[in-house]
């Protein structure tokens, strides 16, 4: 198990490394950083200027690890358009982002692990197609559209729901569905495809044949096995839903990380994109190998190969 | 299955027959195909979307760019309203252009940024992923992290920032959205290839002395062909998807160009008098993505009968 958790470290670093140098060179993507910085209006003069007090001058090599070193000891830079440290931006706003996907991840479990459950005990019924159409239909809505419809719908036209902001827990209903609904029909097929496999294994008829009570079958013996995928699946999904959030967000005007990367791409404030993508990276890093982690303790086939 | 194969066989009709009474594994096949309600509605969808597109100048009743405002926002034929009429079906949105024009110019751009996305990430993501499969070893390791490290960086943002930094036109949006998707194919015809490289015709195939590129081209890549078609439309509706969210976010295809996302986006203000602006483009959406699912849906239940479940 520790040579386990060593060796997929080793790799969750390596891979962090990567995506810093990739962050990184975001920057030179729109051509000389400095230029840009400076505006048209520009001299030559002023545009020296920038390149120096911003460190643009430097070589390249030394400029990456001048800003990997700031950004291990939580220096992410300064924002050009806030005039603030980054750092204490981003942190102000992750807590938002955080609790939208926490509560994203949890309709969409809520939704799905039941749905899958249920298909799974009576494969090719009613329930089973319901099931199916719902994750067919999830599929092809796209989230952006599907945030309009319900805010058309339950905010305008019932005013059941607040439509924008970020005041109180009504404010993260319709959001968290807009962003964890796409996730269900996933998270559904796994939990359907585990249990039927499961529930034809042979430690089941067992527990059948002791005599044992159905709830206690399903939930104690056959549940419990099946939702082993289903854990990194979500962990992993809920990485992809904080990069995601970035459209909710701005829809239902959600103060959260989302807005905050969707502002300053729009003000082109490099440092800020680069924080929110290095820190959005590197928590999905963290996710998936907390998952991993996981898996390797519940099912120790993993340990070994 | 198999009994039945025996049962004939136990008749023992003339062997003429015998090729009439059991249809050729291609005629199953097609018979599976016209069978499956999925497929054909996809395939049926699909085939009307892209004939609205070919034939978008032919068919579009107006100028999808001309602006007139002294006729904007007449809603739809289905409104009871006085102003509805059948010279703008769809009605028009609020610079006064003729909201069907512009939807099916629109597949035009759906499509168009679909396909070409989804071959430019397709032989990305085949290309490693088919060479970790079949090489393993150092290979295998390299394309591991590599997926991971994509994986790792979040797609919408990364998308929005790079287009944001570049400069947005059509071919920026598809190249963009073409090199950050091709984890799915990777992952999926890495693993294909894994299974399909230790079968025996491929052993046999080296033990004859074909050369490395003949096998891979030759011998393994038509066994993982049904994958890749399905992996194939999994992307293209991702990338249709992407799309639309980047134009509704301003930082996809530009206006005027009638994009989907960007109607839906232009919509959005006028969505408290008039939803069908939104509704309209928002349901075209929704079938094109739609039928390519249940197009690649169908295609695997055929291929492969056993992955049903």
């Amino acid at each position: 198990m520790l040579i386990y958790a060593l060796k997929r470290l080793s790799i969750a670093l390596l891979v962090a490394v990567t995506v810093s140098l990739l962050t990184f060179s975001m920057i030179y993507l729109s051509g000389d950083p400095a230029m840009a910085l400076a505006g048209e209006s520009a001299t030559q003069q002023d545009i020296e200027n920038i390149r120096r007090v911003y460190g643009y001058d430097q070589p390249i090599i030394v400029q990456y690890f001048n800003w990997l070193a700031n950004a291990l000891q939580g220096d992410l830079g300064h924002s050009h358009y806030l005039k603030t440290e980054v750092s204490n931006v981003i942190f102000a706003r992750l807590p938002v982002t955080m609790t939208l996907g926490a509560c994203a991840l949890g309709f969409a479990l809520c939704l799905s692990i039941p749905l899958g459950v249920l298909a799974a005990m009576r494969p090719n019924t009613l329930i089973d197609r319901f099931a199916l159409t719902l994750a067919v239909i999830g599929q092809a809505l796209p989230s952006f559209w599907f945030a309009l419809i319900m805010i058309f719908l339950f905010g305008v036209s019932l005013r059941w729901l607040p439509i924008t902001g970020s005041a109180s827990w009504m404010n993260f209903i319709m959001p968290s569905i807009a962003l964890g609904y796409y996730v269900t029909p996933a998270v559904m097929r796994l939990t359907r495809a585990g249990m039927i496999e499961v529930l034809s294994s042979d430690y089941i008829r067992t527990a059948r044949a002791k005599g044992l009570r159905p709830s206690v079958v399903l939930f104690k013996h056959a549940l419990r096995n099946a939702i082993i995928p289903v854990v990194s699946l979500a962990a992993v999904q809920f990485g992809f839903m904080l990069g995601g959030s970035i459209v909710i967000e701005t829809i239902f005007a959600i103060n959260g990380l989302g807005q905050l990367a969707w502002e300053s791409i729009l003000r082109a404030d490099l440092p800020m994109m680069q924080a929110i993508v290095l820190v959005l990276s590197c928590f999905y890093i963290v996710l998936t190998f907390l998952a991993d982690l996981l898996n390797a303790f519940l099912d120790p086939r993993i340990r070994v190969s | 299955m198999s009994e039945a194969v025996q049962d004939t066989n136990a008749q023992k009709p003339p062997i003429a027959d015998r090729t009439i009474e059991e249809p050729s594994p291609a005629e199953r096949a097609r018979k599976r195909m016209f069978g499956h309600f999925g497929f054909m509605f996809g395939a049926i969808v699909l085939l009307g979307i892209l004939a609205i597109a070919f034939l978008a100048p032919l068919i579009s009743p107006h100028d999808p760019l001309d602006q007139q405002l002294a006729r904007k926002l007449i809603p739809p034929i289905w409104h009871d309203s006085p102003k509805a009429t059948w010279v703008h079906p769809l009605g028009t949105d609020q610079f006064g252009r003729d909201y069907l024009s512009r939807l099916i110019h629109g597949s035009q751009i759906s499509l168009l940024i679909g396909f070409a996305a989804m071959l430019i990430s397709g032989v990305i993501g085949t290309a490693i992923g088919v060479a970790a499969g079949y090489f393993g070893g150092k290979v295998d390791m390299v394309v591991n992290f590599v997926i991971t490290t994509r994986l790792s960086l979040p797609v919408v943002l990364v998308a929005l920032a790079v287009v944001s930094l570049v400069g947005n036109s059509l071919w920026i949006v598809i190249c963009v959205l073409g090199l950050l998707i091709w984890d799915r194919f990777a992952v999926v015809m890495r693993s294909t290839t894994q299974q399909v490289r230790n079968l025996d015709y491929v052993a046999a195939a080296q033990a004859i002395g074909c050369s490395t590129p003949r096998i891979i081209f030759a011998e393994i890549m038509p066994n993982i062909v049904n994958n890749l078609i399905v992996v194939a439309t999994v992307e293209m509706a991702h990338a249709i998807i992407l799309e639309a969210a980047l134009s509704f976010l301003g930082l996809g295809v530009q206006p005027p160009a009638p994009s989907w996302g960007l109607m839906i986006a232009e919509g959005k203000n006028h969505m408290l008098f008039d939803p069908w602006l939104v509704g309209i483009p928002g349901t075209a959406l929704f079938i094109l993505i739609l039928s390519i699912n249940l197009l690649g849906d169908g295609m695997r239940d055929i291929t492969a009968p056993e992955n049903r479940n």
